[in-house]
Protein backbone atom coordinates (compact mmCIF):
# COMPACT_ATOMS: atom_id res chain seq x y z
CA UNK A 1 0.00 0.00 0.00
CA UNK A 2 1.56 3.33 -0.76
CA UNK A 3 1.32 6.52 1.03
CA UNK A 4 -1.55 8.07 -0.92
CA UNK A 5 -3.67 4.98 -0.81
CA UNK A 6 -3.36 4.84 2.93
CA UNK A 7 -4.01 8.62 3.04
CA UNK A 8 -7.04 8.26 0.72
CA UNK A 9 -8.60 5.84 3.45
CA UNK A 10 -7.48 7.73 6.65
CA UNK A 11 -8.49 11.24 5.41
CA UNK A 12 -12.68 10.77 5.51
CA UNK A 13 -11.43 10.10 9.74
CA UNK A 14 -9.28 11.77 10.51
CA UNK A 15 -11.28 14.69 12.07
CA UNK A 16 -13.32 12.02 14.14
CA UNK A 17 -10.17 10.83 15.24
CA UNK A 18 -8.68 14.10 16.67
CA UNK A 19 -12.53 15.33 18.13
CA UNK A 20 -12.60 12.17 20.03
CA UNK A 21 -9.14 12.51 21.46
CA UNK A 22 -10.03 16.14 22.13
CA UNK A 23 -12.76 15.44 23.60
CA UNK A 24 -11.63 12.68 25.82
CA UNK A 25 -7.70 14.74 26.68
CA UNK A 26 -9.27 18.14 26.50
CA UNK A 27 -5.97 19.89 25.30
CA UNK A 28 -5.47 20.60 21.73
CA UNK A 29 -1.83 19.65 21.64
CA UNK A 30 -2.64 16.66 23.41
CA UNK A 31 -4.94 15.23 20.85
CA UNK A 32 -3.23 16.45 18.15
CA UNK A 33 -0.31 14.18 19.34
CA UNK A 34 -2.86 11.84 19.86
CA UNK A 35 -4.58 11.90 16.25
CA UNK A 36 -0.53 11.59 14.76
CA UNK A 37 0.09 8.35 17.46
CA UNK A 38 -3.28 6.80 16.08
CA UNK A 39 -2.35 7.24 12.71
CA UNK A 40 0.90 6.00 12.84
CA UNK A 41 -0.25 2.98 14.69
CA UNK A 42 -2.50 2.85 11.53
CA UNK A 43 0.22 3.31 9.59
CA UNK A 44 2.43 0.62 10.75
CA UNK A 45 0.02 -2.14 10.86
CA UNK A 46 -0.93 -1.37 7.34
CA UNK A 47 -0.54 -4.84 6.60
CA UNK A 48 -3.57 -6.10 8.34
CA UNK A 49 -5.82 -3.43 6.51
CA UNK A 50 -7.79 -6.38 4.89
CA UNK A 51 -8.75 -8.67 7.99
CA UNK A 52 -10.40 -5.63 9.55
CA UNK A 53 -14.11 -5.02 8.16
CA UNK A 54 -14.36 -1.50 9.50
CA UNK A 55 -11.18 0.88 9.74
CA UNK A 56 -13.21 3.41 10.50
CA UNK A 57 -14.44 1.84 13.62
CA UNK A 58 -11.22 -0.05 14.39
CA UNK A 59 -9.59 3.51 14.51
CA UNK A 60 -12.25 5.08 16.81
CA UNK A 61 -11.97 2.02 18.81
CA UNK A 62 -7.75 2.45 18.85
CA UNK A 63 -8.38 6.21 19.55
CA UNK A 64 -10.40 5.43 22.49
CA UNK A 65 -8.58 3.11 23.95
CA UNK A 66 -5.40 5.17 23.40
CA UNK A 67 -6.56 8.49 25.17
CA UNK A 68 -8.08 6.09 28.27
CA UNK A 69 -4.59 4.71 28.28
CA UNK A 70 -3.24 8.42 28.42
CA UNK A 71 -5.73 9.71 30.78
CA UNK A 72 -5.32 7.02 33.25
CA UNK A 73 -1.02 7.29 33.07
CA UNK A 74 -1.05 10.91 33.34
CA UNK A 75 -3.69 11.76 35.49
CA UNK A 76 -2.25 14.27 38.04
CA UNK A 77 -0.66 15.76 34.78
CA UNK A 78 -1.76 19.49 33.75
CA UNK A 79 -3.95 19.95 30.75
CA UNK A 80 -4.82 22.89 29.27
CA UNK A 81 -7.74 24.32 28.04
CA UNK A 82 -7.55 25.80 24.48
CA UNK A 83 -10.47 27.04 22.94
CA UNK A 84 -11.14 27.13 19.22
CA UNK A 85 -12.68 29.94 17.50
CA UNK A 86 -16.30 29.53 16.82
CA UNK A 87 -17.14 31.28 14.06
CA UNK A 88 -20.48 32.44 13.89
CA UNK A 89 -21.10 35.89 11.95
CA UNK A 90 -23.76 38.21 11.10
CA UNK A 91 -24.86 38.07 14.95
CA UNK A 92 -24.54 41.34 16.87
CA UNK A 93 -20.98 41.42 19.11
CA UNK A 94 -23.00 41.38 22.55
CA UNK A 95 -24.54 38.30 21.60
CA UNK A 96 -22.11 36.95 19.90
CA UNK A 97 -19.86 37.08 23.50
CA UNK A 98 -22.76 35.47 25.35
CA UNK A 99 -23.59 32.76 22.61
CA UNK A 100 -19.73 31.85 23.02
CA UNK A 101 -19.82 31.89 26.75
CA UNK A 102 -22.38 29.31 26.41
CA UNK A 103 -21.16 27.58 23.97
CA UNK A 104 -17.93 27.05 26.17
CA UNK A 105 -20.36 25.98 28.72
CA UNK A 106 -21.44 23.56 27.14
CA UNK A 107 -17.86 22.26 26.54
CA UNK A 108 -17.49 22.51 30.18
CA UNK A 109 -20.32 20.72 31.27
CA UNK A 110 -18.91 17.77 29.06
CA UNK A 111 -15.85 17.65 30.66
CA UNK A 112 -17.32 16.70 33.51
CA UNK A 113 -18.88 13.73 32.50
CA UNK A 114 -17.62 10.44 33.16
CA UNK A 115 -15.39 9.32 30.18
CA UNK A 116 -17.78 6.69 28.36
CA UNK A 117 -20.83 9.25 28.67
CA UNK A 118 -18.48 11.38 27.05
CA UNK A 119 -17.33 8.78 24.35
CA UNK A 120 -21.11 7.98 23.47
CA UNK A 121 -22.06 11.49 23.40
CA UNK A 122 -19.43 12.79 20.90
CA UNK A 123 -19.94 9.55 18.93
CA UNK A 124 -23.70 10.04 18.73
CA UNK A 125 -24.18 13.69 18.79
CA UNK A 126 -21.34 14.85 17.35
CA UNK A 127 -19.63 12.59 14.96
CA UNK A 128 -23.34 11.12 14.00
CA UNK A 129 -22.54 7.43 14.43
CA UNK A 130 -25.40 5.14 14.16
CA UNK A 131 -26.12 2.70 17.62
CA UNK A 132 -24.83 -0.50 16.22
CA UNK A 133 -21.62 1.30 14.64
CA UNK A 134 -21.33 2.68 18.54
CA UNK A 135 -22.08 -0.65 19.67
CA UNK A 136 -19.54 -2.04 17.66
CA UNK A 137 -16.17 0.06 18.18
CA UNK A 138 -17.19 0.53 22.41
CA UNK A 139 -17.91 -3.71 22.46
CA UNK A 140 -21.44 -2.59 24.12
CA UNK A 141 -24.75 -3.73 23.48
CA UNK A 142 -27.43 -0.92 22.04
CA UNK A 143 -29.34 -0.70 25.35
CA UNK A 144 -26.83 0.22 27.59
CA UNK A 145 -25.76 2.40 24.93
CA UNK A 146 -28.71 4.32 24.52
CA UNK A 147 -29.18 4.44 28.40
CA UNK A 148 -25.60 5.88 28.86
CA UNK A 149 -26.32 8.51 26.43
CA UNK A 150 -29.84 9.42 27.86
CA UNK A 151 -28.40 10.23 31.10
CA UNK A 152 -25.41 12.23 29.51
CA UNK A 153 -27.96 14.04 27.57
CA UNK A 154 -29.99 14.84 30.72
CA UNK A 155 -27.32 15.83 33.03
CA UNK A 156 -26.60 18.56 30.36
CA UNK A 157 -30.01 19.95 29.88
CA UNK A 158 -30.11 20.17 33.67
CA UNK A 159 -27.13 21.90 33.74
CA UNK A 160 -27.81 24.06 31.28
CA UNK A 161 -30.95 25.27 32.33
CA UNK A 162 -30.03 25.65 35.85
CA UNK A 163 -27.06 28.21 34.60
CA UNK A 164 -29.09 29.51 32.31
CA UNK A 165 -32.30 30.31 34.29
CA UNK A 166 -29.82 31.35 37.04
CA UNK A 167 -27.42 33.44 35.27
CA UNK A 168 -24.28 32.03 36.87
CA UNK A 169 -21.79 31.40 34.83
CA UNK B 1 -41.65 23.03 11.78
CA UNK B 2 -44.64 23.11 14.68
CA UNK B 3 -43.50 23.73 18.69
CA UNK B 4 -45.24 20.42 19.84
CA UNK B 5 -43.41 17.98 17.35
CA UNK B 6 -40.22 19.44 18.51
CA UNK B 7 -41.13 19.30 21.84
CA UNK B 8 -41.84 15.48 21.36
CA UNK B 9 -38.62 15.07 19.79
CA UNK B 10 -36.64 16.42 22.46
CA UNK B 11 -38.49 14.27 24.43
CA UNK B 12 -37.42 11.24 22.89
CA UNK B 13 -33.91 12.72 22.61
CA UNK B 14 -33.73 12.64 26.37
CA UNK B 15 -34.30 8.88 26.61
CA UNK B 16 -32.06 8.08 23.83
CA UNK B 17 -34.19 6.51 21.25
CA UNK B 18 -34.31 9.59 18.52
CA UNK B 19 -32.89 8.01 15.05
CA UNK B 20 -30.44 10.58 13.70
CA UNK B 21 -32.66 11.84 11.05
CA UNK B 22 -34.64 12.99 14.26
CA UNK B 23 -31.75 14.31 15.66
CA UNK B 24 -30.79 16.13 12.23
CA UNK B 25 -34.45 17.85 12.54
CA UNK B 26 -33.76 18.58 15.98
CA UNK B 27 -30.46 20.64 15.11
CA UNK B 28 -31.89 22.35 12.42
CA UNK B 29 -34.55 23.28 14.33
CA UNK B 30 -32.54 24.88 16.99
CA UNK B 31 -30.17 26.42 14.14
CA UNK B 32 -33.00 28.91 13.33
CA UNK B 33 -32.22 32.61 14.88
CA UNK B 34 -34.85 32.93 17.30
CA UNK B 35 -36.70 29.54 19.12
CA UNK B 36 -39.23 29.14 21.87
CA UNK B 37 -38.05 30.77 25.18
CA UNK B 38 -38.26 27.68 27.54
CA UNK B 39 -36.43 26.05 24.78
CA UNK B 40 -33.13 27.92 25.11
CA UNK B 41 -30.75 25.89 26.82
CA UNK B 42 -31.82 23.46 24.32
CA UNK B 43 -30.19 25.86 21.53
CA UNK B 44 -26.98 25.95 22.84
CA UNK B 45 -26.33 22.76 23.24
CA UNK B 46 -26.81 21.83 19.55
CA UNK B 47 -25.03 24.99 18.63
CA UNK B 48 -21.98 23.32 20.27
CA UNK B 49 -22.45 20.05 18.44
CA UNK B 50 -22.45 21.86 15.01
CA UNK B 51 -19.84 23.53 15.89
CA UNK B 52 -17.67 21.33 17.35
CA UNK B 53 -18.52 19.40 14.11
CA UNK B 54 -16.50 21.58 11.55
CA UNK B 55 -13.46 21.09 13.67
CA UNK B 56 -10.62 20.17 11.93
CA UNK B 57 -7.06 18.46 12.35
CA UNK B 58 -4.58 20.38 10.76
CA UNK B 59 -1.35 19.12 11.62
CA UNK B 60 0.65 16.70 8.78
CA UNK B 61 0.28 13.46 9.42
CA UNK B 62 3.85 12.03 9.40
CA UNK B 63 4.56 8.86 7.87
CA UNK B 64 7.33 6.27 7.96
CA UNK B 65 8.93 7.58 11.14
CA UNK B 66 9.65 4.18 12.11
CA UNK B 67 12.22 2.88 9.43
CA UNK B 68 14.45 6.50 10.43
CA UNK B 69 14.16 5.70 14.23
CA UNK B 70 15.98 2.67 13.42
CA UNK B 71 18.55 3.92 11.32
CA UNK B 72 19.44 5.61 13.53
CA UNK B 73 19.40 2.95 16.23
CA UNK B 74 21.90 1.26 14.06
CA UNK B 75 24.02 4.48 13.36
CA UNK B 76 24.35 5.05 16.89
CA UNK B 77 25.83 0.99 17.21
CA UNK B 78 28.12 1.30 14.58
CA UNK B 79 29.39 4.79 16.47
CA UNK B 80 29.67 2.91 19.58
CA UNK B 81 31.89 -0.28 17.78
CA UNK B 82 34.35 2.35 16.00
CA UNK B 83 34.78 3.94 19.35
CA UNK B 84 35.54 1.20 21.24
CA UNK B 85 37.77 -0.14 18.23
CA UNK B 86 39.65 3.27 18.48
CA UNK B 87 39.85 2.80 22.26
CA UNK B 88 41.19 -0.62 21.87
CA UNK B 89 43.77 0.65 19.29
CA UNK B 90 45.21 3.27 20.67
CA UNK B 91 45.59 1.73 24.39
CA UNK B 92 47.08 -1.18 23.10
CA UNK B 93 50.18 0.72 20.97
CA UNK B 94 50.68 2.60 24.77
CA UNK B 95 50.98 -0.96 26.30
CA UNK B 96 53.80 -1.92 23.50
CA UNK B 97 55.87 1.35 23.33
CA UNK B 98 55.01 2.91 26.71
CA UNK B 99 55.62 6.19 25.18
CA UNK B 100 54.32 8.84 22.45
CA UNK B 101 56.77 9.93 19.67
CA UNK B 102 57.60 13.35 21.22
CA UNK B 103 58.77 11.23 24.22
CA UNK B 104 60.62 8.52 21.90
CA UNK B 105 62.33 11.53 20.42
CA UNK B 106 63.59 13.06 23.48
CA UNK B 107 64.50 10.14 24.84
CA UNK B 108 67.12 9.09 21.98
CA UNK B 109 68.17 12.82 22.52
CA UNK B 110 69.18 12.41 25.80
CA UNK B 111 70.68 9.15 25.22
CA UNK B 112 73.03 10.41 22.54
CA UNK B 113 73.89 13.12 24.83
CA UNK B 114 74.82 10.43 27.60
CA UNK B 115 76.96 8.46 24.83
CA UNK B 116 78.82 11.50 23.62
CA UNK B 117 79.42 12.29 27.57
CA UNK B 118 80.27 9.08 28.35
CA UNK B 119 82.94 8.74 25.19
CA UNK B 120 84.90 11.76 26.61
CA UNK B 121 85.12 10.46 30.05
CA UNK B 122 86.60 7.44 28.36
CA UNK B 123 89.01 9.69 26.63
CA UNK B 124 89.81 11.24 29.85
CA UNK B 125 90.69 8.01 31.67
CA UNK B 126 92.69 6.08 29.46
CA UNK B 127 95.27 9.84 29.36
CA UNK B 128 95.44 9.71 32.54
CA UNK B 129 96.22 6.17 32.44
CA UNK B 130 98.82 6.76 30.79
CA UNK B 131 100.09 9.50 33.03
CA UNK B 132 100.04 7.35 35.58
CA UNK B 133 101.71 4.79 34.21
CA UNK B 134 104.44 6.99 33.33
CA UNK B 135 105.00 8.14 36.75
CA UNK B 136 104.87 4.80 38.63
CA UNK B 137 107.16 3.97 36.32
CA UNK B 138 110.21 6.79 37.10
CA UNK B 139 108.94 6.37 40.56
CA UNK B 140 110.24 2.30 40.36
CA UNK B 141 113.05 3.94 38.52
CA UNK B 142 113.42 6.38 41.24
CA UNK B 143 113.40 3.27 44.04
CA UNK B 144 116.06 1.16 42.36
CA UNK B 145 118.30 4.75 42.67
CA UNK B 146 117.43 4.83 45.84
CA UNK B 147 118.26 1.16 46.95
CA UNK B 148 121.80 2.18 45.50
CA UNK B 149 121.64 5.09 47.80
CA UNK B 150 121.26 3.17 50.71
CA UNK B 151 123.94 0.45 49.97
CA UNK B 152 126.11 3.44 49.29
CA UNK B 153 125.43 4.53 52.72
CA UNK B 154 125.25 1.35 54.52
CA UNK B 155 128.94 0.96 52.86
CA UNK B 156 130.01 4.00 54.23
CA UNK B 157 128.97 3.51 57.43
CA UNK B 158 130.94 0.47 57.53
CA UNK B 159 133.92 2.65 56.58
CA UNK B 160 133.12 5.30 58.99
CA UNK B 161 132.63 2.29 62.51
CA UNK B 162 135.47 1.05 61.33
CA UNK B 163 137.87 4.01 62.01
Amino acid sequence: MTQTEFLNIVMPFKDKVFRLAKRLLVSQEEAEDATQEVLLKLWNNKKQFEKYRNIEAFSMTMTKNFCLDKLKSKHAQNLKIVHSNYKDNNVPLQKQVELNDSLDWVGKIMEDLPELQKIILQLRDIEQYEFSEIAKMLDMNETAIRVALSRARKTIRKRLTNTHSYGVK
Amino acid sequence: MVLNNIEQLIEKYENGTTTLQEEQQLKDYFSQATVAPHLEAYQYLFKYFLHTQNEQFTKTIPLKPKKTKKMYKWISVAAVAVLMFGIYMTSTSKVSNGMTVEQELAYNQTKAAFNLLASNFNKGTQKKMEALGIMTNSLEEGNEKFAYLREFSNSTNKIFKND
